[in-house]
């Protein structure tokens, strides 16, 4: 990247820390957290998806990550800090369950999509059928948390200020964004590229294959069950079709796509994107006519796949390359 | 429980009726795979709209049931080649996540199409077929007749693959996509003609299941998942492979969701699905490479 751009960059993201600070609007500030937490789940998925493993299933871990903090402090009131962590080590066992034989046997293009949406189907299927403990497909809330006029409990993860939250998210999401330059300069990255281009030949020169992908689908694990906690948490509500139906899992590939898988802030942007989508055509439509939103949205993403393969930013990116380099390079 | 158990009997039954259902459900899928390579995730949608086509025909205009059927047939075999020529075809060439996503792109189209046109409420046809009592088991007419319709449809199916030009031309690009043009096929016109008979599938898929199921516009994803893992289970791409998966899905489904829950017997198909996975990787019956 260039300084200026580099620049740009630190002065757009003080702005974003300072705007509660400034005092933004409750509605936008709502957006901004979305656009974050989304951001940063969707950066979790690039993690794989860039490298060749697309899954249709991290709705999976959403899944996980979301129900397993609500189930546990409503059953036993055990705070979400402690939660979390067991989402965790679920969301890993699960995606090693899965991604080692994958991985292992080569599983990769259409079967890999189609088993990982399997994966999708039997989180969203089981978290149904025991319908007694997560109240199946109407969903369920946590039990409230703030007793006595309190704005804050760290304990149950529930803070009445949405400043709280935006900070809570921002973190997390800047944390995303450093793993993801973290993994970028790593030697994984360039042996998962070896790996997405040629599997046989990456194993002839070393690269454990099954090591290599396996550690990238973990990490990627992850971060979508956390995001998945941070959605609990901030919108007090889940249930199985917003976090593991097959729309979302498509939703989250979809947003990816269309800000561009290649660059860091390509899934952020892609969230925004689809956030600022919906927002407008709920705005401009309305609920008049149902349905009609979501019409547009899809013959947009089919646009979108059609004519800009790469996302938004990367075409951008693309156009300014090339740019550049008939300016440099003018014959 | 008695060693023979009446109901249990039952399940087996009408898990043996749904596999017919279910591997007519395949076949269009898998023949798409088999001869495009794309995977067409709207697939289900496409059964959810030939549902209404039927429903629309028949109870607001009042037309008979075979020409409502017929529409239904016709119009998904239609849409079929309509989403190929305006959807697929752009993206033959790109990426395969994008050839997957595209379609993903037209199964939340349809879905929104159908909410706008129709609304959310559930719908149904207002046809009861009633059932024949054979002993104490109770067969379902309905599910006879998609039994058998499904079962004749495959059988036809499979002769027109194997003793047309045109089915041979299909199977011939489905093996090389590369030598078949030199040969004198058009690939373009052989995926055309695939496209419609995988969207005329569906459509008579639509005509089966109309008589058994209220029609709603969620309703392809009751039955798109299901759909895409038997074609997986099978070789994705392969017929026969797919028949025979269909019937052990529908085992799972029926017998797990009687000794169980409903929902169970499709997470016991979908374990299943997942542990076979580590078996054979490349399905039950995988075309060697």
């Amino acid at each position: 990247m260039r300084p200026g751009f580099r620049h740009l960059g630190w002065v757009l993201l003080a702005i974003l820390v300072a705007s509660p600070l400034i005092g933004v609007g409750i509605y936008p500030m709502h957006l901004l957290i979305m656009a974050m937490l989304w951001g940063f789940i969707y950066t979790g998925w690039a993690l794989m998806g860039r490298l060749g493993m697309v899954s249709l299933g991290h709705g999976a871990f959403l899944g996980i990550g979301a129900y397993s903090v609500v189930l546990l402090w409503n059953a036993y009131s055990l705070t979400p800090l402690v939660g979390a962590a067991i989402a965790i080590a679920i969301s890993l066992i699960v995606a090693v369950i899965i991604g080692y034989p994958c991985f292992r046997f080569k599983i990769v293009g259409h079967y890999f999509a189609l088993v990982t949406l399997a994966l999708a189907e039997v989180v969203r299927l089981v978290i149904v059928a025991m319908r007694d403990v997560t109240g199946g497909s109407l969903g369920v809330t946590p039990a409230p948390g703030l007793h006595d006029g309190a704005t804050a409990s760290l304990k149950a993860l529930q803070f009445s200020d949405r400043v709280v939250w935006f900070y809570v998210v921002l973190a997390f999401w800047l944390l995303g964004l450093w793993v993801w330059r973290q993994v970028d300069r790593s030697m994984n990255r360039l042996a998962l590229q070896a790996i997405s281009e040629d599997e046989d030949a990456a194993a002839s020169i070393g690269i454990d294959v099954t090591r290599t992908k396996l550690k990238i689908a973990m990490l990627s694990a992850v971060m979508t069950s956390i995001g998945g906690v941070l959605y609990a948490q901030y919108q007090m509500y889940v249930n199985p079709e917003t976090v593991s139906g097959i729309g979302v899992s498509l939703q989250i590939v979809f947003g990816v796509i269309a800000g561009g898988m290649f660059v860091m802030l390509g899934p952020t942007f892609g969230a925004v994107f689809l956030l600022a989508l919906q927002e407008a055509l709920r705005v401009l439509v309305g609920n008049k006519v149902h349905g009609l939103d979501l019409l547009i949205y899809g013959a947009l993403l089919i646009f979108f796949i059609i004519y800009m393969p790469k996302g938004i930013l990367g075409t951008l990116g693309d156009g300014l390359k090339r740019q550049r380099n008939w300016l440099s390079d003018p014959r | 429980m008695d060693i023979f158990d009446i109901f249990l009997l039952e399940a087996v039954i009408n898990g043996l009726l749904l596999g017919g259902l279910l591997a007519l459900l395949a076949l269009g899928l898998n023949l798409i795979f088999g001869v495009i390579d794309v995977v067409w995730i709207c697939y289900a949608e496409l059964i959810m709209v030939g549902m209404y086509a039927i429903f629309w025909s028949h109870t607001d205009f009042g037309w008979p049931l075979w020409l409502a059927f017929a529409l239904g047939i016709g119009l998904v075999a239609l849409l079929g080649m309509a989403l190929h020529w305006f959807i697929v075809r752009p993206v033959l060439s790109a990426e395969p996540i994008n050839q997957l996503l595209v379609t993903g792109g037209v199964l939340f189209f349809l879905q929104a199409a159908a909410t706008v046109a129709f609304g959310v409420e559930f719908r149904n046809i207002g046809i009861r077929l009633g059932g024949i009592p054979l002993g104490d088991v109770n067969l379902s007419i309905a599910r006879l007749i998609a039994f058998a319709v499904a079962l004749l449809a495959i059988v036809l199916a499979y002769l027109f693959l194997t003793r047309t030009y045109t089915g041979t031309a299909i199977r011939a690009i489905s093996q090389d996509r590369e030598i078949m043009p030199l040969m004198g096929v058009n690939p373009g016109k052989v995926y055309l003609v695939t496209s419609a008979m995988g969207g005329g599938l569906a459509g008579l898929a639509a005509c089966l299941l109309v008589l058994q199921y209220d029609i709603h516009p969620a309703i392809g994803l009751s039955f798109g998942p299901i759909t895409f893992l038997i074609c997986v289970l099978g070789g994705l791409g392969n017929l026969f492979g797919g028949f025979v998966a269909a019937f052990i899905f529908a085992q799972f489904i029926s017998v797990g969701g009687y000794v169980l829950k409903i929902e169970w017997g499709y997470v016991l198909a979908f374990v299943f699905f997942i542990a076979m996975m580590f078996v054979r990787p490349e399905g039950l019956f995988a075309r060697r490479r």
